[in-house]
């Protein structure tokens, strides 16, 4: 059997639109990382059990390690390198500076890529839904507290987009 | 994983025709499971049929016998925020919710989540005899470490549990699963869509080679007044049921008039006990009831060497959710205890 050949896909990420050649077997994050050199998108534990690698994919939150390229042909991706408006950060990215929402950082795009997701869906409104609706991304320093307080904040202060 | 080849399909038809033509096609539709699964090696392909952009069972649609028919392709997400689920069918919408994380839910789908395999750590591990991977290998749960595992419904050769939620509130339901295959189409009662391991535990269900799932109709009766989704795991949120339960009530006053009740987390499908659900019909809503009912759905359970616990535990678990089920309004998210 021949070997399954690149196949030449379009990905318009952080709204700059990007032709790449990827075989097929290749994960979304790892055509961000290896082949966009966006390197925001954290790969954790590549089976989808800790949401470091959670991306927006027209506008809703998947995790991008069990997502192959090649099914994300035409899609619009947005990354952690994409969410700031030039120098001003994103409030959530902010909020995570005001309320120490980490310690060794490596959660934290999944983290917010996650936040923008939700808070975009509409469906959390208490704590415990931020809590419940946030389960998929771990934070193994146990910054848990601040990451919600720093979600909290942002919701609470009407950023909801 | 291999190096696959890719493909997208423009209908279902077409999916079949390359199932059956050729071996070594497998489909692909949210990835959560066979891409994982191939990440391991746990399963290979040579060509991925990718099915999202068939352009049909997407939906979410009415059906002319009053329940509604939920397109295989429609994500979790979708299903569980549906307006007509969440008002009609509130059960189904609690278990979605109770499973994986939110971002999986906006990828898998609702087909996928029936063809979901076990996460029994010996089928995980590609060095342990496991005779759902390879028949004939022999079992490595049995005399291996049990607790997450099965204590009804096994067999001598596979002790392992079937891993969703969203199924077990499905088979509460009565849902009915359609499919096409070369064959043509057909229906399959939920409950027979599953199989237990038997002598066979490498086949989870009863689709034939080729057959696609289409969708999964729910019948009118949803039950929305009385019913609940408990789920009991080693964490809060984000694991499978060591426990899960879906219960569904019809009450005439204080009477229960009809009653189901199906567990997660404890058999290789979703479990239901006939005998016990007939047991409540003219019974008052009492926790007394659901006890005796609770001890009937566990009659026949057998404990491994660190499962035993499952039992109490199962038990306890019925006659809270159904006393949950009794005020809808109590429960928490996550289907985490309440009252």
């Amino acid at each position: 059997m021949a070997a399954p050949q690149p196949r030449v896909i379009s990905l318009h990420v952080n709204n700059e639109k990007h032709s790449l050649q990827v075989l097929p077997w290749v994960s979304l994050l790892d055509a961000l990382r290896e082949h966009l050199q966006l390197t925001g998108t954290k790969k954790g534990c590549d089976h989808g059990q800790c949401g470091a690698c959670t991306v927006l994919c027209d506008g809703k939150r998947i995790i991008s390690c069990l997502t192959l390229a090649v099914m994300k042909d035409d899609s619009s991706i947005t990354t952690i390198e994409g969410v700031a408006e030039g120098e001003k950060l994103h409030p959530l990215q902010q909020a995570f500076i005001d309320h120490d929402a980490f310690q060794c950082g490596y959660c934290t795009p999944g983290q917010i890529c996650s936040a923008i997701g939700m808070i975009g869906e509409g469906k959390a409104r208490t704590r415990a839904e931020v809590k419940e609706l946030m389960s998929g991304n771990l934070c193994r320093c146990g910054a848990n507290i601040g990451i919600i307080d720093a979600i909290m904040e942002v919701m609470e202060g009407g950023t909801h987009e | 994983m291999n190096n696959t080849d890719y493909v997208r399909v423009a209908s279902f038809d077409e999916a079949t025709r390359l199932l059956s033509e050729k071996e070594g096609h497998q489909v692909l539709a949210g990835g959560t499971n066979i891409i994982d699964l191939m990440k391991y090696f746990l399963t290979t392909a040579d060509t991925l049929v990718d099915i999202n952009h068939t352009g049909n069972h997407h939906d979410i649609v009415e059906t002319e016998s009053g329940g509604l028919l939920l397109g295989a392709l429609a994500t979790n997400a979708d299903t569980a925020y549906n307006p007509l689920i969440e008002s009609r069918y509130p059960l189904l919408s609690r278990a979605i919710l109770a499973g994986a994380s939110a971002q999986i839910r906006n990828m898998a789908t609702n087909g996928g989540n029936l063809l979901q395999r076990t996460r029994c750590y010996y089928f995980y591990d590609a060095n342990s005899p496991c005779n759902k991977r390879e028949p004939g290998t022999g079992c490595s749960a049995i005399p291996g470490y049990n607790r997450i595992m099965a204590i009804l419904g096994t067999s001598e050769h596979c002790i392992a549990v079937f891993p969703s939620d969203m199924c077990v509130a499905l088979a509460a339901l009565d849902a009915v699963v359609h499919v096409s295959g070369p064959g043509g189409i057909r229906s399959i009662p939920f409950s027979e869509f599953h199989r237990l391991p038997g002598d066979t535990p490498h086949l989870d269900n009863n689709l034939k080679a080729g057959e696609l799932i289409t969708g999964i109709e729910l019948p009118q009766k949803g039950f929305s007044s009385h019913y609940s989704y408990l789920k009991l795991r080693d964490r809060n949120s984000y694991a499978f049921a060591l426990v899960s339960v879906a219960t569904a009530l019809e009450l005439e006053g204080n009477i229960i008039k009809d009653a189901r009740i199906a567990l997660g987390g404890v058999a290789h499908k979703p479990w239901r006990s006939r005998e016990a659900e007939q047991y409540l019909v003219g019974k008052p809503a009492v926790r007394e009831s659901f006890a005796a009912c609770a001890d009937i759905i566990l009659q026949n359970a057998i404990p491994y060497t660190y499962n035993s616990f499952k039992i109490g535990l199962a038990k306890k678990a019925i006659i809270r959710n159904c006393l949950m089920a009794l005020d809808p309004g109590s429960q928490l998210p996550g289907a985490q205890p309440s009252l």
